[in-house]
């Protein structure tokens, strides 16, 4: 090959980048791939539509409300926020077993964990130990910040409210009324990095020491290092009420993990009989027209029950397949006669 | 600036506002008593913008006025001072990321700006000053300076040429620098002045600074020993100019006269207004709606929040006391607050990225035209060249295309065909060529029946070479000796072809315009050789290999308003002769009407044949009308106000009563491929009026040529000719045939067009229009009433036309009729190509404007938006660059819009469950980054690569240019359907996971999910759908999209575990903390984003393929629909019938 052409300077570089000829896939989405592709996507939303609505079916729920709005409720009697340390119960039956481990949840609805202002009114340096934020407290744990001159700790708004019914559960055994109690697990109810990593108490022994010069939240009956006089490792920040409380909702209506069942004679569930709830009710609701609920439920691979996703799931898996055929149809009419 | 205006306001000497007075050397004159020095400017150039002071504000000040910037600003003010639920942060930080890339950007460039002023002012230059030779920077050069300048040196400012090392006062300039023309140009010393510039005592007075550079005015006073000053003129042939460089002089000598920021250069720098393409303005339309959506969605929220908040119970309730400060604030101001927040909150919808993106896929898709190889023309070795890339869509949207004819149309290539002296043919054939059978009647030797008498075919040939103002390359001179002797008779006048050929290579002739050279290599054929000219005296050989001397009185200069140019000399024997050739209209006039009619034929039949045309006529000056005329120029190049007219007033006093000798035919050929090119330009709906200066027959025929106009077109000619009418006015005649032509091309054509906009179906009749400049005149200047209406006949006489032609075109007429369509209705986009500088005036009125790299100089190209080196270039820059620019950036618009109002609906939709209190839904990371990092990659990298239609496909059918027409992909239509998509997906994310959420204790151990889970399922369904949607639309998998596309998906999972797998220490809140692993360890969460993504990409793939059925085959009918319409079309009967007399003859090398 004789090159007579001179290569100019200003000749562009022949490159396939520079000529847009880079090597490209031109994917066409035809018939031949959609129509199968659907009738697959379709089966096996279909399949896992099945799956998932026979799982969350198999899940067994509890719930009951308690917040005593109507006369005949049992707790009617405390829903008077002028009533202190009212203790009602709540009687039901289960028919058959209730499968373990049962999980126990508390609900609360029209409240706004989600609120903004709610949500920035704590102090995480505080809430990891740092001694310095339990003199001063952030700002931003506003109006919570200090109760009489002396710095709130736990600060903020968040902490301010936490939850503080308590629940004890009895099973009526033999004929004559008496009750046995349904030992409750606390442990492994908040997050694993929440317990271990996130929050943590200031390396102080006895941890008492640490709260020195502080106040408990105004709301709170105990201080944060008394939480559980049971177990030192659950008190301060790390206690696990608190840090599933700590864990804020996204919508009004939620329900948070109390405890599990998975001890003694109930590892295997609740078996059937009658049952007692007792309740102490301290957390007001009815102010701004809250609903307060106790959730008794197992969990399958998937977590609690839930239908919406089994149904969408088949309803998509149907749709799909419902959709090729009329693309099938379509294209029997219209492009096979054409084509070749 | 203020100076000046200060000086009127005074009353100052009124000549001084107008003029400007230098005195050289500032040596006072006698006539002056007191000597003040006027106050010039001084010799620096100052091109930046910043100084290392100023940059910071300047630059602020200039960024933040655009309108986007502006607003962010704003949002993030609004962030900082009030309290809002996302951090200064989240908009500062990209705010800040645009301002400082394009701050160094423009910092960079001033820089270079700086580089280059400093290396200009501090360029050592010699000024003489007390017969002193002085070394000063240029910077310190001021008026009145004598400065010399060597060889190959740039001058440093403009200088009046005083003294010069040629003997005949003369030195040669190029101006490549300023205007692009590279031949050497010859300046003239003021005559009179004396050797000895030291004691030369005079002033100048010239105009104030203005931009052309062709035009300068002035006369200088010399003072000599107390006489009455002698008085010469100046003008532009003594101007040398800042920028243009000496050559083949060894030193001139010339006082300063205009310097620094006056000098010509320096206010032709001037930058261009900005043109802005349909795209943009799309983009302004579309962000409005946004930014109402935004307003809208703040207001909606904010008065659902008070009403909301009207319930006890919500307004404040235990557990969220308000603090002391919130109770405090007055309720109005607090729901402005929380108005703003709200537009905060939102602001997101309006992403700053989008600027960023577009101006980057501007910058970087205009790389794609530089480096097209196809654009390379190895003839300049050039390929195109990129003056903006603000407009790159614009090519795909052009419906009109205004063409120059010569240069553009044709290759401005001259070459003398024949000539007509008396009345008779004389054509030159090169021996070698073969014969086309169309000639025959020609004879097949060149010898010719009838010949005119020797004596005016020698004159006929001396005007040739004389009347002209063709330069003779100096290096070829030692070549003419061996010419000389080898001159034989051929062809009845005396021809050599092969000898010719060899002189022709060895005498390189420079002229501004190439039909000059061709005439004078014409001449040279028949015998007679321009040698040169030299101190005045023109030299020429003539047949008999003598010398003929001339002695160059007058150069009557050609311009386009006259239309000729003449030339005064004076032959060895005393007689003073004007010859003058010019187009015909122009010379008819002036010459004897009983020798027209002889040259007419020729003329008319040359000029449908597409030659161009020239007459040569010629006069016998008596020594009286010499010296009239002689004192008539002096006095109007002397005088300082209208000088021009003036001149013209002579210039039409002399050249009269002529006689007519003869008329030349000059070939210019077809540019490659013109024809393809103009067919495919109308294939793509594009209609393609051809705007010359030429005369009408010639430009028809290259109408024709080219196929504009095809054997069926009807042609509605309205040009003088066609008003002519014995019966009626002009202006009747003109009112007549408008209605006429409209009626035909309007109304009737009406209820077959209806329905079908832009049709251009073979059945229909083709009209070709053809108008004239003076026929426009009157269009456009009849009386006030008609105007507006004979201005909306013709246009949409024309609109209706599939080409028009307009012949006879000044320079502004061009951009009369530019203007006229640009805003007519439906504001069509324009494109002006074109060559010339007579281009310059539509390339800039066009909304794109393209030069072309032609002959003429490089006026249009500096003017152009995009130069390309030849016409056939233009095909592949509109169909199928500009095509797949505008889809990829009008894709690159929808798809942002659509992106982020999908992003920011489900934050919307939040506010309903959370109380209205501007929780936000996403993690601010998330909100940040959303458009910076996770999805702007992709779409930048299909807004360079995509080809939805692969390029060649695009070239090959033009057809498909007209989906896109009308800017399709922009309009209210598709902007409804992204905006739709967006909803649609907004909705499905939201409630999607809402329905997820409604049992939160999602994980196999029952643990629940807070608010943060909630939003970052709902930020990994969004980040995966927007850019799987992308990659729905991708049609053109490059391993770059292929990186990018996976790569930034693979990105955002890696940083959402990086983000929430280290507790940060520069943190006030650890929110997102193991929420993203968390949420992947529930199966459930898994399954809700497949679910969704799914969901919202199915009706999209659906839509794919039902419209799939119809899509290739209709395609396919389309194409073959084309293909057999293309079979049965008229045009491919014709071409056989075009072929033979257009395309074979322009081809045939003669």
């Amino acid at each position: 090959m004789v090159k007579d052409e001179k290569e100019s300077a200003n000749r562009p570089d022949n490159t396939a980048f520079t000529q847009q000829r880079l090597p490209a896939w031109q994917p066409m989405l035809s018939a031949g791939i959609i129509i199968p592709g659907f009738v697959l996507i379709g089966l096996a939303f279909i399949g896992i539509g099945v799956v998932l609505f026979i799982s969350s079916r198999s899940i067994q729920v509890l719930e009951m409300d308690y917040t005593g709005v109507e006369q005949k409720s049992a707790c009617f009697k405390c829903s008077d926020p002028t009533v202190k340390d009212c203790i009602c119960s709540l009687e039901f039956s289960i028919d058959s077993l209730f499968k373990g481990p049962v999980f126990m949840y508390y609900g609360l609805s029209n409240y706004f964990q989600n609120y903004r202002r709610y949500g920035v009114s704590k102090d995480y340096n505080q809430l990891y130990g740092d001694l310095t934020y339990f003199k001063t407290p952030s700002d931003t744990c506003a109006p919570y910040v200090y109760d009489k001159n002396k710095p709130i700790v736990p600060c903020g708004s968040i902490a301010n409210s936490m939850f503080n019914d308590t629940f004890r559960l009895y099973q009526s055994v033999g004929t004559n009324g008496t009750k046995k109690q349904v030992p409750f697990d606390g442990k492994g109810i908040a997050w694993w990095t929440d317990y271990n990593i996130k929050y943590r108490n200031p390396s102080v022994v006895p941890l008492m020491d640490a709260f020195n010069g502080t106040t408990k939240p105004i709301f709170w009956s105990k201080t944060a290092y008394e939480l559980d006089p049971t177990d030192p490792n659950n008190n301060g920040f790390i206690n696990e009420d608190f840090l599933v409380w700590m864990r804020r909702a996204a919508l009004p209506d939620f329900r948070k993990l109390y405890r599990r069942i998975t001890a003694g004679d109930y590892a295997e569930g609740l078996p059937a009989g009658n049952y007692s709830l007792e309740i102490s009710y301290n957390y007001p609701v009815l102010s701004f027209g809250g609903r307060k609920k106790v959730v008794f439920s197992n969990v399958s691979w998937m977590g609690g029950r839930n239908e919406f996703l089994g149904i969408a799931y088949l309803v998509i898996g149907a749709l799909c397949v419902f959709m090729s055929i009329v693309m099938l149809i379509v294209y029997a009419k219209f492009k096979f006669p054409d084509d070749e | 600036m203020l100076r000046r205006r200060l000086n009127r306001l005074l009353g100052g000497d009124e000549r001084r506002v107008d003029n400007r007075t230098i005195y050289i050397g500032h040596r006072s004159c006698p006539a002056s008593e007191v000597f003040i020095p006027p106050k010039f400017c001084d010799n620096r150039i100052v091109s930046s913008k910043y100084t290392v002071w100023n940059f910071l504000p300047k630059n602020l000040f200039e960024q933040f006025r655009r309108i986007a910037n502006f607003y962010f600003l704003i949002i993030f003010l609004v962030q900082v001072i009030v309290d809002t639920p996302t951090s200064p942060v989240t908009s500062g930080l990209p705010l800040f990321f645009v301002i400082t890339v394009t701050a160094i950007k423009q910092g960079y460039e001033d820089w270079l700006r700086h580089k280059a002023d400093n290396e200009v002012n501090k360029y050592p230059v010699t000024v003489l000053e007390d017969g002193r030779r002085i070394n000063k920077e240029s910077e310190k050069i001021k008026v009145g300076d004598v400065v010399e300048v060597k060889e190959d040196e740039t001058f440093p400012c403009d200088l009046i040429l005083l003294q010069s090392s040629r003997d005949d006062g003369t030195c040669f300039v190029t101006t490549a620098s300023l205007d692009g023309e590279s031949n050497h140009k010859t300046h003239y010393m003021v005559p009179d002045t004396e050797k000895d510039l030291e004691a030369l005592n005079a002033t100048i007075e010239c105009e104030q600074p203005q931009p052309d550079l062709y035009k300068f005015t002035g006369r200088m006073h010399i003072y000599k020993n107390n006489q009455e000053p002698a008085v010469s003129p100046l003008g532009p042939e003594n101007l040398l100019l800042k920028g243009a460089t000496l050559k083949n002089t060894q030193k001139i000598c010339g006082v300063a006269v205009y310097t620094g920021m006056e000098t010509k250069m320096a206010l032709n720098y001037q930058g261009k207004s900005q043109k802005r393409s349909a795209v943009e303005k799309s983009i302004n339309a579309f962000l409005l709606v946004y930014l109402c959506i935004l307003v809208s969605k703040a207001l909606v929220c904010t008065t659902l929040k008070y009403v909301w908040q009207s319930n006890p119970g919500h307004d404040e309730p235990w557990y969220n006391e308000k603090t002391q400060r919130e109770k405090d604030t007055n309720l109005y101001l607090k729901m402005f607050t929380d108005f703003l927040s709200f537009m905060v909150l939102f602001n997101f919808i309006i992403p700053v990225s989008m600027y960023v993106t577009v101006e980057m896929q501007k910058f970087l898709g205009s790389f794609f035209i530089t480096w097209d190889k196809d654009f390379f023309d190895p003839e300049i070795e050039e390929g195109a060249l990129v003056n903006t890339s603000d407009l790159n869509e614009e090519l795909g949207q052009v419906e009109y295309v205004f063409t120059d004819k010569t240069g553009t149309l044709t290759q401005n290539n001259m070459e003398f065909i024949e000539c007509c002296i008396d009345g008779f043919q004389y054509k030159y054939r090169d021996v070698s060529t073969e014969l086309d059978g169309f000639c025959v009647t020609d004879g097949p030797v060149s010898k010719l029946q009838e010949k005119a008498g020797r004596e005016k075919e020698e004159l006929f040939l001396r005007a040739l070479c004389l009347c002209h103002t063709v330069q003779v390359k100096e290096a070829t001179e030692q070549c003419q000796g061996q010419g000389d002797g080898l001159i034989d008779q051929v062809d009845g006048l005396g021809v050599d072809g092969e000898v010719h050929q060899l002189l022709q290579e060895q005498r390189g002739f420079i002229a501004s315009s190439p039909d000059e050279i061709a005439l004078v290599k014409g001449a040279m054929r028949y015998g007679f050789t321009y040698l040169g000219l030299e101190s005045k005296t023109m030299k020429i050989m003539n047949r008999h290999s003598e010398i003929e001397m001339y002695e160059l009185l007058h150069v009557l200069n050609f311009d386009p308003v006259r239309r000729r140019m003449s030339v005064i000399v004076r032959s060895r024997s005393g007689d003073t002769l004007l010859f003058c050739k010019g187009a015909d209209s122009s010379i008819f006039p002036r010459v004897r009407q009983e020798e027209v009619e002889r040259i007419r034929m020729h003329v008319e039949r040359n000029a449908t044949e597409g030659y161009r045309t020239l007459c040569v006529a010629f006069k016998r000056l008596s020594a009286e009308e010499y010296a009239q005329a002689d004192e008539g120029l002096r006095e109007a190049r002397l005088a300082m106000q209208d000088r021009e007219e003036r001149l013209m007033a002579v210039y039409n006093q002399v050249e009269t009563g002529m006689s007519l000798i003869g008329a030349t035919a000059v070939e210019d050929r077809l540019q490659e491929e013109a024809a393809e090119t103009m067919e495919a330009l109308q294939g793509a709906g594009m209609k393609v009026w051809v705007l010359t200066g030429d005369k009408m027959e010639t430009a028809k025929s290259t109408c024709y040529a080219c196929r504009l106009f095809q054997k069926n077109t009807e042609l509605l000619e309205l040009t003088v000719r066609t008003l002519e009418d014995e019966s009626k006015t002009r202006e009747q005649r003109l009112h007549d045939l408008l209605l006429e032509y409209h009626k035909k091309a309007v109304q009737d054509a009406l209820p077959i067009k209806a329905g079908v906009t832009r049709s251009w179906s073979m059945s229909n009749q083709d009209y070709g229009f053809i108008i004239d400049g003076a026929t426009l005149t009157m269009v456009f200047n009849s009386s006030e009433s008609n105007s507006s209406s004979y201005k909306s006949l013709l246009l949409q006489i024309c609109q209706n036309c599939t080409a028009v032609l307009c012949c006879r075109m000044a320079p502004l007429q061009k951009a009369q009729i530019v203007k006229m369509v640009k805003n007519s209705k439906g504001s069509p986009i324009t494109l002006s190509i074109g060559d010339g500088a007579n281009d310059v005036s539509m390339i800039l009125e066009a909304h794109v404007g393209i030069g072309i790299k032609g002959k003429e100089g490089r006026q249009a190209v500096r003017n152009s938006d995009y130069a390309i080196p030849k016409l056939k270039h233009l095909k592949k820059l509109l169909l199928a660059h500009g095509h797949l620019y505008y889809v990829r950036i009008a894709h690159l618009v929808q798809y942002f819009f659509y992106k982020n109002l999908c992003f920011i609906l489900p934050q919307f939709l939040y506010q309903f469950f959370c109380g209205y209190s501007q929780q936000p839904l996403y993690d601010a990371a998330y909100l940040t980054m959303y458009n910076i990092c996770f999805t702007s990659m992709p779409i930048l990298a299909y807004s360079l690569l995509e080809q939805h239609i692969c390029i060649e496909v695009l070239l090959d059918n033009a057809t498909l240019y007209r989906e896109i027409a009308k800017n399709a992909m922009l309009r209210w239509g598709p902007f409804l359907y992204w905006t739709l998509l967006g909803v649609f997906h907004g909705l499905l994310f939201f409630f999607g996971v809402r329905c997820l959420f409604s049992n939160p204790a999602l994980q196999d151990n029952g643990q629940v999910f807070g608010n943060w889970s909630y939003g970052t399922i709902v930020f990994t369904v969004l980040v995966f759908t927007v850019t799987l949607k992308l990659a729905l639309d991708t049609r053109h998998w490059t391993w770059i999209n292929h990186f990018v596309i996976w790569g930034s998906l693979a990105f955002y999972v890696f940083f959402s575990f990086f983000w929430g797998g280290i507790i940060w220490p520069f943190l006030k809140q650890q929110r997102l903390y193991f929420v993203f692993a968390n949420m992947l360890s529930s199966v459930s969460a898994w399954l809700v984003i497949i679910l969704l993504i799914l969901l919202s990409l199915l009706p999209e793939i659906l839509l794919v393929v039902l419209r799939k059925p119809r899509g290739p085959h209709a395609r396919q009918k389309k194409l073959a629909q084309s293909s057999v319409g293309g079979l049965q079309s008229p045009r491919s009967s014709a071409r056989p019938l075009l072929m033979r007399t257009f395309s074979d003859e322009s081809n045939t090398v003669i």
